[in-house]
């Protein structure tokens, strides 16, 4: 059965489910309860669960992290939303020399079942401050998993997923897609592995979170053109499905990677190399790379999105792929 | 432990040999892995306790198996005493793969999930918001412990130290905090690092019922913490001891101590906790200069077993540590 829904109501749907049937879940974070959740996911959760379970936390990123953390060892399957991955910057300390490391620097003893969920991305014009892409600064930690839903159907089963991992998961929400309305894929897909979302010969356009519809679009625009474009969603970042990456590349031999984050260290770089390590011989065209400039990101709207990958330059970095600029 | 435990207890015989036991234990344990440093069997960062030992000995004495507990990279002696066997203490000082956390974690983080010992943190004030998670999930899961969360006087400084105190407060979440305070944070003493030296005015300024101890007087020590602790029981919020204390030797191995005096540290030695309950127990006539050369004696075979145990124990190989990053279960990738 399907049905169309919000990617906020999908995500809320998520976090209904896992309250509901898990007596060890609770969620936590800042203006999760009475405000509703900052960006309204968590709307209605409170009454329907009470405050024991739909806790609202002061503005102390470090200790509800590392609460979070403490009641995961604890038995517990925490769930803990920072507001926004600009604010996750004061949980740094928690989330890499704790979350990551406790496992593996106790000799295994030690597992830390935690979800940390956080709003990320620009575009809402919310100036340098509250527009940071940072997921692949926690993709850097070897003890850390790190998903990035992209679609109505992921931010509804991906939780699930998360929960049931021993191992903190952290799920990057784009603030772009919160209001964005889809069909639901009520049965969960397999989500271990990156996902072709459209399937095409010749040029493969990767991209994860709030930069895949940016990427479908493009594929659009670029079908118009006769050029058939594959696009592939990694879902995951870490652990990164380079498997599927190869197998595309083999398929369609030219690359364009789209990444919200600023292209030096990024994402897009790791798997710019991780593709040249693997399938140097199978590319026709150098990779090339739709990022964020490297600037800090600015208010004004057309300034922002001038900053930002759009649709239009990655359809005019695949027609250069192509030789077709 | 329950909350009819009072708290003042008799001090027998049997409990001042547990007592100086206990602490005898911390201390030739260090002596020895000094020596073993200098031997270069230990290496990377190896903090000392000495000095402080009534503290470790006093609180943990006094909590239950159900409790749990967080502590610092200065953490040996509290891991002793909490009934880490020194031979797998000492393996993991070694990195030896029959150490307490395999070897991985070495000196500074040392755990054990069975007797409730959660490390082990070498990030000053990082420990504590961990420990207000433990609680939280003791007191979700309707469990009666409490989360004694250790740390030095230098966390004080840290903002983890006051997001923890206002969540536990707030919360009313059983945590017992104890600030060790040895007066320096690495070289830097107190009164050139927080404006207020006292910090358990800190702690009452989140509401929550501290006060100060002698860390060196153990029975001052243990008698603070059965109190704490059935206040924690009683009330169910948090419970704060600053513990005045000295640390003997170096911050660390690395340290050319250029901080501070000799004097400073030899006043400090002439009434450290173990000379002082020697004289009380002797003076009082609870244990003859014979059983404490026989506690001192057992204490040193159990340590000198403990380092024939790292030295014959093996070395992790290394795919079995690379495939140790995550814990498996669940259907992620």
């Amino acid at each position: 059965m399907s049905r169309t829904c919000t990617y906020r109501e999908a995500v809320r749907m998520a976090l209904r489910d896992a309250l509901g049937t898990d007596p060890r879940v609770f969620l936590m974070g800042e203006d999760v309860g009475r405000y509703g959740g900052a960006y309204a996911v968590s709307r209605g959760l409170l009454a329907e669960f009470g405050p024991e379970r739909v806790r609202d936390t002061p503005l102390s990123e470090s200790a509800f992290v590392g609460a979070g953390i403490g009641a995961a060892l604890g038995g517990m399957r925490p769930i803990v939303e920072i507001m926004t991955v600009n604010f996750s910057l004061l949980a740094m300390d928690q989330i890499v020399n704790s979350a990551a490391l406790l496992h593996h620097m106790s000799g295994g003893q030690f597992a830390v079942p935690l979800v940390l969920r956080m709003a990320t991305g620009a575009g809402k014009q919310l100036a340098a401050q509250h527009s940071h892409s940072l997921e692949n600064w926690f993709a850097h930690v070897p003890g850390l998993k790190v998903a990035c839903p992209a679609t109505v159907t992921d931010a509804r089963h991906l939780l699930g997923l998360a929960l049931e991992d021993p191992n903190p998961v952290l799920l990057f929400e784009h603030v772009m897609l919160y209001n964005r309305e889809e069909v639901l894929v009520e049965e969960a897909p397999d989500l271990k592995s990156a996902v072709v979302r459209r399937e095409g010969k010749d040029v493969s356009i990767v991209t994860y979170g709030g930069s895949l519809p940016k990427a479908s679009e493009a594929a659009e625009v670029l079908s118009s053109e006769g050029i058939d474009a594959e696009v592939i969603d990694l879902r995951w970042l870490r652990p990164l499905d380079v498997d599927t990456l190869v197998r595309s590349v083999a398929k369609t031999h030219r690359v364009v990677l789209v990444d919200e984050g600023w292209k030096a260290g990024s994402m897009a770089a790791e798997i710019c190399a991780q593709l040249v390590e693997r399938a140097f011989f199978e590319l026709d065209a150098p990779i090339r790379r739709v990022c964020t400039d490297e600037v800090p990101i600015p208010y004004p709207a057309h300034l922002e999105q001038a900053v930002l990958p759009s649709t239009a330059k990655v359809v005019g970095a695949t027609r250069e792929v192509l030789g077709r600029g | 432990m329950s909350a009819t435990v009072l708290p003042e207890m008799e001090l027998t015989q049997a409990r001042a040999e547990a007592l100086l036991r206990q602490m005898l234990r911390i201390r030739r344990f260090e002596e020895k892995c000094a020596e073993l440093y200098s031997a270069t069997k230990i290496r990377g960062f190896l903090h000392l306790y000495i000095g402080q030992e009534a503290i470790a000995a006093g609180v943990i004495g006094a909590l239950g198996p159900e409790d749990a507990i967080v502590a610092t990279y200065r953490e040996h002696g509290h891991a002793l005493v909490r009934g880490i066997p020194a031979r797998t203490v000492m393996a993991e000082m070694y990195g030896k793969r029959t150490g307490c956390s395999r070897g991985r974690g070495g000196s500074m983080h040392l755990f054990d999930a069975e007797r409730r010992f959660f490390g082990g943190h070498a990030i000053v004030g990082g420990g504590l918001p961990l420990a207000s998670g433990l609680a939280l999930a003791d007191r979700l899961k309707g469990r009666k412990a409490v989360t004694a969360c250790f740390f030095g006087e230098g966390a004080a400084a840290e903002g983890e130290f006051h997001e923890t105190l206002n969540l536990s407060a707030l919360w009313k979440l059983p945590v017992l905090f104890l600030c060790e305070n040895n007066l320096y944070g690495m070289g830097t003493a107190l009164d050139r690092a927080t404006s207020e030296p006292n910090i358990h005015r800190h702690a009452a300024a989140y509401r929550i019922p501290a006060q100060t101890v002698d860390g060196m007087d153990i029975l001052a020590v243990e008698a603070a913490t059965r109190k704490a602790r059935a206040h924690i029981e009683s009330q169910g919020g948090p419970y704060f001891l600053e513990l005045s204390t000295y640390r003997f030797r170096a911050h660390s191995m690395f340290d050319p101590e250029l901080y501070r005096d000799r004097s400073e540290v030899e006043s400090w030695k002439a009434k450290g906790p173990i000379v002082r309950f020697k004289s009380l127990i002797s003076e009082s006539g609870l244990l003859g200069e014979s059983v404490v050369r026989r506690l001192d004696a057992e204490v040193c075979a159990e340590i000198e077993d403990a380092v024939i145990y790292a030295e014959s124990s093996e070395w992790e190989p290394a795919d079995e540590m690379l495939a140790d990053v995550y814990r498996k279960g669940g259907d992620s990738p």
